[in-house]
């Protein structure tokens, strides 16, 4: 059986306090620049706050994680390998990491740091993750949420690293670390400043009758009704109009979460060694009851105890959950 | 000189309508290079294998070097075995959109595509050392950053390439948005995308045009214009500009953009003219100059 | 006539957190100098908030004279309470429609960011300031907050 060990977020010193506390086995965290995905306002670690949070996360025996999962544009790479270097002298436990580059230059300077490959690089097949494993001495792949279980415990079988599968939060429908979709509309990109649909960007109207719009850099994104649950405007969650489909439909994917929680004894057996909880951008109390849940079901099922899945069921209570694609590919 | 070169075809064009596309730019489209090949969905590969060694055939006969590119997506078993065939080829050249191709590659030889990410001088350099011949760098990249990468790529001895006309890729997937438009799923989607050559749009629903859907892929409404900044990408150290296949005269984009960097055409009249090519669809640079990509910049960039 | 009773008590409140969780500034960036406008939906006033570090102001103003405000955040007052001390979820609040916002996404963002990076509980430090009433009046606040919103959706 697998470790099953809980990878949780970390926006900030304070979350991350949280999310040890309520039991995760290793926290994941970025500094407050372009070098990872969840670049966004007010989020994230300061040199000086990432130092004293990895010393509280290893006093309680928890591992800490650093994100520099974007793409350095050339000419600014400096930036990636001064966090690198940074985050290997606070002595954090891994880096994520999607750029050939940032990847090669880890290996070669800091190669006492774990390195795991982010879902940023998009490495979908037993042949793109072994590129990185052989390459750059990759020792874990956290795969995009596009595969199901047969297939993951396929890929399990002819790749040499561990395996991380998200399980719960935010669902992205695109590839990660191929979009380009929020530096479209404006100007700002997911690659390589770490942003999606920037807060910036968003302007929330609402309407005589009670409905709101969501708008990105002045792009409607969606409408909701007086009493329909909102969304943020991403613009892989929004309604649009196609020529046979007039009236407005979810072209991508509705406003949902993903929530794995039945799966998880499937995944364990699958040979999945980590699962991620999504959402460095959500609060405290999103991450203390989100990673509470989780912990006791994991040790539920690690003991042979039957978890209480209903009470991770309910984490996503009143908004839409789906299994995405790791239940049937009928979801392709 | 400069070289152009035609991207693959994104769309499910049929293979009568391939065909005859193909013919007439051996004959009559001044591009130097074709890149040829399913890159989007594996699911319509089959339909274009047959005809593609007569296809290759025609467009060297034209004098055009063709070069075959790989899926973007690589997944299935059947998307890493085309991935795996194509890497055993010694000819035509092959261009990877994935990492699985590197991996079957070792360091022969071969092109880095536009889904591979090489957005900076180390990336590059790493894949110098490692096979690559040609870069085409991401097409978001903007102006400073392709300046920096080209000048590292070519001190490598690369070629480097940069889409300067037609959609942009905005991003894949793993679901098929045209079959979903249809209420359908990928693995029965009944092909429903070749009924958009173009792309299926996409608006607001206050009407404002905003996305094509193309079977996985997500690209721009506007067509990527750079024809007022290909003087500074070939000041910059870029060597080859990319046209992708669109739904107008691609013959005349080519001759257009030719024409300029040859500087035989003025280029206030040959950019109305490329409009006036596009019918309705907006051009856009946004994406060069560092802003939102669908906007159009006017100022040239001087030289 | 409201507003001229709780100002004191809120010019108290919002020095005594300035002083003990400097960092918060940081992570508000620009928007220190933003107006932002908390409006408790079943309060009789409305607060003006500006987090300037050098000119600080947090002021109860009735709703027809609030300042043009560049952030505006709207809901019950106890959802309020709860999202300064990450005892909810801001996003599922906004999701759920109990929370509006409108105005300046990025100095809202900030703002909650902030505040979410302060341990332990602001509204408890608050209510201790005013000693045995203080936390009095916030545990009756709460007690009639969960008997409002059962149901309620905790994330």
């Amino acid at each position: 059986m697998s470790l099953a060990e809980l990878i949780c977020p970390a926006g900030t010193p304070a979350a991350l306090r949280t999310a040890v506390d309520a039991g995760a086995d290793a926290v994941y965290c970025g500094f407050q620049d372009a070098t990872n995905a969840r670049n966004f306002p007010g989020l994230n670690f300061t040199p000086y706050e990432l130092a004293a949070s990895v010393a509280y996360a290893h006093a309680k025996g928890t591992k800490v994680l650093l994100a520099l999962n974007t793409y350095p544009p050339a000419g600014k790479v400096d930036l990636w390998r001064h966090a690198a270097d940074t985050g290997a002298q606070f002595g954090v436990d891994a880096f994520i990491v999607a750029d050939m580059g940032v990847a090669q230059y880890i290996a070669q300077t800091h190669p006492q740091v774990r390195l795991h490959l982010s879902v940023q690089a998009a490495a979908s097949s037993p042949e793109a993750i072994r590129y990185y494993c052989e390459n750059f001495g990759v020792k874990r792949v956290v795969l995009p949420r596009i595969l199901t279980i047969p297939e993951i415990r396929q890929i399990r079988k002819e790749i040499p690293c561990e395996i991380e599968t998200f399980i719960f939060g935010n669902h992205g429908l695109m590839v990660e670390g191929r979009c380009s979709l929020t530096n479209y509309l404006t100007g700002q990109s997911t690659n390589m400043d770490g942003v999606c649909s920037p807060a910036s960007d968003v302007d929330y109207r609402r309407h005589e009758d009670g409905s709101m719009s969501s708008q990105l850099a002045g792009f409607t994104i969606d409408c909701f009704g007086p009493n329909e649950k909102a969304g943020y405007p991403t613009i892989c969650k929004g309604r649009y109009t196609a020529p046979h489909r007039p009236d407005g439909y979810y072209a991508f994917e509705e406003p949902i979460s993903l929530n794995l929680s039945r799966l998880l004894p499937d995944l364990i057996d699958a040979g999945v060694h980590a699962f991620k909880i999504e959402g460095r951008q959500r609060s405290k109390s999103y991450v203390r009851g989100v990673v509470s849940a989780f912990r006791q079901a994991v040790d539920d099922i690690r003991a042979g105890r039957p978890a209480n899945i209903a009470d991770l069921v309910a984490l996503t209570e009143g908004q839409k959950q789906t299994q995405g694609a790791f239940e049937t590919k009928k979801w392709r | 000189m400069t070289k152009l070169t035609l991207g693959p075809i994104a769309y499910h064009w049929s293979p009568e309508v391939r065909r005859d596309f193909y013919a007439k730019i051996a004959d009559e489209a001044p591009v130097d290079e074709v890149y040829l090949g399913e890159v989007i969905c594996s699911k319509r590969a089959p339909f274009q294998e047959a005809d593609l060694p007569d296809i290759i055939e025609r467009l060297e006969r034209g004098g055009k070097t063709v070069i075959l590119s790989s899926l973007a997506e690589v997944m299935l078993k059947r998307e890493r075995k085309a991935t795996a065939d194509l890497a055993e080829l010694d000819s035509p050249e092959i261009e990877f959109n994935n990492a699985a191709g590197l991996f079957a590659r070792g360091k022969r030889p071969h092109r880095i595509g536009p889904f591979m990410n090489a957005y900076n001088e180390a990336t590059i350099a790493w894949m110098a050392t490692n096979g690559a011949t040609h870069v085409c760098l991401p097409t978001e990249l903007p102006g400073p950053a392709i300046a920096v990468a080209a000048k590292a790529a070519r001190d490598l001895g690369l070629g480097v390439e940069v889409q300067a006309f037609g959609r942009a890729s905005l991003a894949v997937s793993a679901r098929c948005y045209h079959a979903r438009a249809h209420n359908r799923t990928k693995d029965n989607c009944l092909f429903v995308c070749e009924d958009d050559p173009d792309g299926m749009p996409l608006r607001t629903t206050d009407q404002n045009p905003i996305l094509r859907v193309n079977g996985i892929q997500t690209q721009s409404e506007s067509y990527v214009d750079l024809l007022p900044e290909s003087a500074r990408l070939v000041g910059d150290g870029v060597t080859h500009l990319r046209l992708m296949p669109q739904v107008v005269d691609m013959v005349a984009v080519a001759t257009l953009f030719r024409c300029v960097l040859d500087e035989t055409l003025e280029l206030d009249q040959a950019q109305e003219s490329l409009e006036n090519l596009c019918g309705g669809t907006k051009v856009s640079n946004g994406f060069y100059h560092g802003t939102a990509g669908y906007r159009r910049i006017n100022a040239a960039a001087p030289l | 006539m409201a507003c001229t009773v709780v100002q004191p008590l809120l010019s108290r409140i919002v020095r005594r957190i300035a002083q003990e969780h400097p960092s918060l500034f940081a992570r508000l960036g620009a928007h220190q100098s933003t107006d932002f406008l908390i409006d408790p939906v079943e309060l009789p006033f409305a607060l003006h908030l500006r987090p300037d570090p050098q000119a600080l102001i947090f002021r109860a103003v009735p709703r027809d004279a609030a300042p043009d405000a560049g952030a505006t955040i709207r809901g019950q007052f106890l959802l309020l309470l709860e999202l300064l001390d990450s005892e909810q979820d801001g996003d599922a609040a906004f999701f759920s429609r109990d929370l509006e916002v409108s105005g300046d996404t990025e100095a809202i963002v900030r703002l909650r960011n902030a505040l979410d990076d302060i341990d332990g509980s602001i509204a408890e430090d608050t209510a201790a300031m005013f000693g045995k009433p203080g936390r009095a009046i916030l545990s009756r606040l709460r007690r009639s907050y969960s008997d409002d919103t059962k149901g309620y959706p905790q994330p």
